[in-house]
C-alpha cells in the first residue's frame, strides 16, 4: 500500500456536549494519556477536572467533550483501553449533578463596592478577599450558572477569571426504594 | 543482585531465548548481564535500532512469541518509533527496553536523554518508567502481560542507568492483578447463539479473515469452520494464510487491490462473518457502500473496533479461537451451493491473472511473484516490503496451506521486509538445535524499501541466516508511480530511482552470494537456485517499470467499482 494517502474523521454536524466520568489507577503521566488520547483521536475537551476519588490510590476525572453519540461512544471504548482506566461513566444529562467554582477578581473602586455587593448577594456568591481597589469573589453553581453571573460585569470591571471546570456525577435513585 | 540481572533474570522467567539489541551508553550493565547468561539467551544485535525493531516484528509474527527489544537512551531509543508504530498498528506483541539517563538527570536534557515514554505513548499498549530496581520484576510481569493478552501489542519499559546499576531483592511474581484490565475473551453465548441463528438463516454467507485470527492461533478452527460449513473466505492483507482446504472456497484478497472476485463475494453477500478485522480504509473501499447486502457479525477482542469503521449488526465481543470454537459446536448444515456456483462463475469469467508478460521483453513483476510463489515450498514465510511489491505478493504468490505473510499492513511501513525476515529467520533457529527442519524464509521487496534498511545484509552474514532475497527493481517507488500516473498526469516527481547500485554486488561485498537478472528467461533459473541454496542469497531483478498493480478501487469509490486497465 501506498504511503501517499490519509483520510480526516468526517465530524457529524450534530454535535453536542457530553459529561464523562472516568475513574482511574493515581498513576504517573495517566492524565496526560487521557487528554492526548482524546485529541489524537479527534476531539476537543470542552472542560476537565480531576481529584482524589473515594479509594485513595485512585483519581475521579470529569470530561466534558463535544462530539455526536457515535463519536463519544468511541471515545469511551479508547478510554477503556488505557490500561490504568478503570471505569468510564456517561454521565445521563436527564439525571445530572454538576457544579463548578468560579473566581471572580473583580476591580472594586468607591462607587463600584454597593453594586458588587449587591450582585453577590442575589447570586449567593461569596466575597472571599477584599483589597482597597478590588474583590474577589466566589461563586459555586452549575456552569451556566458561573456564566451568567460573570456575565453581570462589564469586562473592563474584570481583573481576572479563574473557574474549575466541571465535576458531575448521576444524581441519585429516585424510585422509592422497597 | 543488580537492576540489569534482574531484568535479565525476569526475561527468563517469561522463557525469553532471544532479544535484539543495540547497545549504547545507558544499556552497558544490561549488556555486561547479558554477557553472563552464556547461550541462555541469544543476543541478536542489527546495525540500526529500527530494524532491530522489525526483526523482533518479524520474530513475533511469525512464531507467536513476543519480540524482545534492547536499546540505549536517547536516539537508540527514538530510532525504534517506526518499528514500534508498526506494531501497534499490525497488533504485534513487542517488549522494547530502553536505557534512560539517571532518574536524577531526567528532565536536564542530559546527554543522550530523550522523553521515550512521553514520545511512544501514542503507539504502545501501555509505558512504564522503572523508579526502582524493587519494583523491575513486576514491571516486566506487567508488560508481558499487556502486550501478549487481549489485542496485543507493544508494550515500552523506560530503565534508568541508576536502577540497572541498584541493589534489589529478586522475585519474580507469579501472576499479576490489573485493575481495570480485563479483555474480554470469551464470546457471550447468546451473541454466539444469534449469530449461529443468523448462519442458519443465511443463503449467501462469506467469512472475511484479518489479523485477529492469526493473532488468536485460530487459523484451523477458522479453516474448519469454512470447510465444515462450505462458506467462502476472503482475507484481509493481515489474514493472509487463512486457507480452507477446499480449494473452491478460497476467494483471497479483497480491498483496493483485492480481487474482483474477492470484492465481489463481499459486495453480494448477506450475512459477513467479519473474524478479527477492523475494516480498515484499504479494505471497506467507501464505508457507506460496503456490503450493501449484508448483515455483519463482527467479532474482535477490542470493543473499540466494533462499530469504528463499520456498522456491525451484531458485535461479538471476544478471541476469534474461543467465538469460532462457539460456533462449531453448533449443529449447522448450510447449502451454499448456489452461491458457490455464482461466486465461481464470477472468478471463471474475472481471474485474478498473473501471466502478463510485458510487450518489451522485460521480466513482468506479477509474473516474478508468482513463479517464486511455484518454486518456493508451502511451509515459506514470505517477507514483504510495502508498495508494488507487497499488494502483488499478497495477489499472487500463493497461499497454500501452511504459508506465513509478514507484511506491515496497517502503517505501511517501506524498510520492513528485510529485517522482518531477518527476526522470521531467527525464529525458525537455523542453528541447529530446533529438531524441526527450519521453514524457508523469502523476501521480497522492491528497489525502494531494499534500500531503507540495507544495512542489514551484514546482519545476515554475521549470523548466517539462511534469508532468501528477491529485489525487484523497477527502477521507481512504483507505487506513488502509478498514483501519479493514474492522478497527476505522469508527473513522475520523486519516484525515479533509475540510478540504483547493483544489490547483486552489494551483497557480494558483504559477503553474501548475489545474482542478477534482466531477462523472462533467467527467472526460473534464478529462483531456483534461490530456494535450493543453504544459506542466504540474493536475487536482483530488473522488471518492467511500467507495472501497475490492478485492479484499484480508486479512492472514496466503492468495492464493487474497480479500475481494471489503465488505459
Amino acid at each position: 500500500m501506498s504511503r501517499t494517502t490519509g483520510t480526516t474523521r468526517t465530524q457529524d454536524e450534530t454535535l453536542s456536549d457530553h459529561t464523562i466520568s472516568i475513574l482511574v489507577n493515581n498513576h504517573p503521566g495517566v492524565l496526560s494519556k487521557l487528554t492526548s488520547l482524546i485529541t489524537r483521536r479527534g476531539f476537543n475537551i470542552d472542560s476537565i477536572s480531576a481529584g482524589p476519588a473515594k479509594d485513595a490510590d485512585m483519581y475521579r476525572l470529569t470530561i466534558i467533550v463535544k462530539g455526536d453519540d457515535r463519536g463519544v461512544e468511541q471515545i469511551q471504548k479508547q478510554l477503556y483501553k488505557i490500561v490504568d482506566t478503570v471505569k468510564v461513566s456517561p454521565i445521563n444529562p436527564a439525571n445530572k449533578v454538576e457544579r463548578e467554582i468560579g473566581l471572580i477578581k473583580l476591580r472594586a473602586t468607591n462607587g463600584d463596592r454597593q453594586e458588587i455587593i449587591q450582585l453577590v448577594s442575589v447570586f449567593k456568591a461569596e466575597i472571599i478577599d477584599s483589597g482597597p481597589g478590588s474583590f474577589v469573589v466566589e461563586i459555586v453553581g452549575t456552569s451556566d450558572r458561573v456564566d451568567s453571573f460573570i456575565a453581570m460585569f462589564a469586562p473592563q470591571k474584570i481583573i481576572e477569571v479563574a473557574r474549575t471546570g466541571i465535576v458531575a456525577m448521576n444524581g441519585c435513585d429516585k424510585k422509592q426504594a422497597r | 543482585m543488580n537492576g540489569a540481572r534482574i531484568l535479565i533474570e525476569s526475561l527468563l522467567c517469561e522463557g525469553v531465548d532471544t532479544v535484539f539489541a543495540y547497545t549504547g551508553g545507558a544499556v552497558i550493565s544490561i549488556f555486561d548481564e547479558l554477557h553472563g547468561t552464556g547461550d541462555r539467551i541469544r543476543l541478536v544485535m542489527p546495525r540500526h535500532e529500527q530494524a532491530g525493531t522489525h526483526a523482533a516484528d518479524g520474530y513475533a509474527r511469525s512464531t507467536g512469541k513476543p519480540g524482545v527489544v534492547i536499546v540505549t537512551s536517547g536516539p537508540g531509543a527514538t530510532n525504534t518509533i517506526t518499528g514500534i508504530a508498526t506494531a501497534y498498528m499490525d497488533s504485534v506483541p513487542l517488549v522494547v527496553i530502553t536505557g534512560q539517563v539517571p532518574l536524577a538527570k531526567i528532565g536536564t536534557d542530559a546527554f543522550q536523554e530523550a522523553d521515550i515514554l512521553g514520545i511512544t505513548l501514542p503507539i504502545t499498549k501501555a509505558n512504564f518508567l522503572v523508579r526502582k530496581a524493587s519494583e523491575l520484576a513486576e514491571t516486566v510481569k506487567k508488560a508481558f502481560l499487556l502486550a501478549t493478552t487481549g489485542r496485543p501489542g507493544p508494550v515500552l519499559i523506560d530503565l534508568p542507568g541508576n536502577v540497572q546499576r541498584e541493589e534489589a531483592e529478586f522475585s519474580y511474581p507469579e501472576s499479576i492483578e490489573l485493575k481495570g484490565y480485563r479483555p474480554t475473551v470469551d464470546g457471550h453465548p447468546k451473541q454466539i447463539q444469534t449469530a449461529i441463528h443468523l448462519l442458519s438463516q443465511s443463503a449467501r454467507p462469506l467469512i472475511m479473515a484479518g489479523g485477529g485470527v492469526l493473532r488468536s492461533g485460530a487459523g484451523k478452527l477458522v479453516e474448519d469452520l469454512a470447510d465444515s460449513l462450505g462458506i467462502p473466505v476472503v482475507c484481509t492483507l493481515m489474514g493472509h494464510g487463512v486457507t480452507p482446504e477446499r480449494e473452491e472456497l478460497r476467494f483471497g484478497p479483497i480491498g483496493m487491490h483485492g480481487s474482483l472476485y474477492g470484492n465481489y463475494a463481499i459486495q453480494n453477500a448477506d450475512l459477513i462473518l467479519a473474524l478479527g478485522v477492523r475494516f480498515s480504509d484499504r479494505i471497506t473501499g467507501n464505508p457507506d457502500e460496503f456490503a450493501p447486502q449484508a448483515r455483519i457479525v463482527h467479532v474482535d477482542i477490542d470493543p473499540a473496533e466494533i462499530g469504528k469503521n463499520v456498522r456491525a449488526d451484531l458485535p461479538i465481543v471476544g478471541s476469534v479461537s474461543s467465538v469460532v470454537q462457539g460456533l462449531l459446536k453448533a449443529a449447522l448444515s448450510l447449502d451454499t451451493s448456489a452461491w458457490l456456483r455464482d461466486l465461481t462463475g464470477f472468478r471463471m469469467e474475472h481471474p485474478l491473472d498473473p501471466v502478463r508478460l510485458d510487450d518489451s521483453g522485460q521480466i513482468s513483476p506479477q509474473w516474478l511473484v508468482a513463479t517464486a510463489g511455484r518454486i518456493f515450498p508451502d511451509n515459506t514465510i514470505l517477507a514483504t516490503d510495502v508498495g508494488q511489491n507487497q499488494m502483488w505478493s499478497a495477489q499472487f504468490f500463493g497461499f497454500p496451506r501452511g504459508r506465513t505473510l509478514l507484511t506491515s499492513g496497517g502503517l505501511g511501513t517501506m524498510g520492513f521486509g528485510l529485517p522482518a525476515a531477518i527476526g522470521a529467520a531467527v525464529g525458525t533457529d537455523p542453528w541447529g538445535s530446533n529438531k524441526n527442519p527450519p521453514r524457508p524464509v523469502l523476501m521480497i521487496s522492491g528497489d525502494g524499501g531494499f534500500q531503507m534498511n540495507l544495512q542489514e545484509l551484514a546482519t545476515i552474514r554475521r549470523y548466517r541466516l539462511p534469508v532468501k532475497m528477491l529485489v525487484m527493481d523497477n527502477a521507481y517507488l512504483g507505487m506513488v508511480r502509478q498514483w501519479q500516473e493514474l492522478l497527476y498526469e505522469s508527473r513522475y516527481s520523486g519516484t525515479i530511482m533509475d540510478d540504483n547500485p547493483s544489490f547483486a554486488a552489494l551483497a557480494e561485498v558483504m559477503g553474501i552470494p548475489g545474482r542478477t537478472i534482466r531477462h523472462p528467461d533467467e527467472v526460473e533459473a534464478a529462483l531456483k537456485e534461490l530456494a535450493a541454496c543453504e544459506g542466504p542469497m540474493l536475487v536482483h531483478a530488473h522488471v518492467a517499470g511500467s507495472a501497475n498493480v490492478l485492479p484499484m478501487v480508486p479512492v472514496g469509490k466503492a468495492l464493487g467499482q474497480a479500475v481494471e486497465r489503465i488505459s
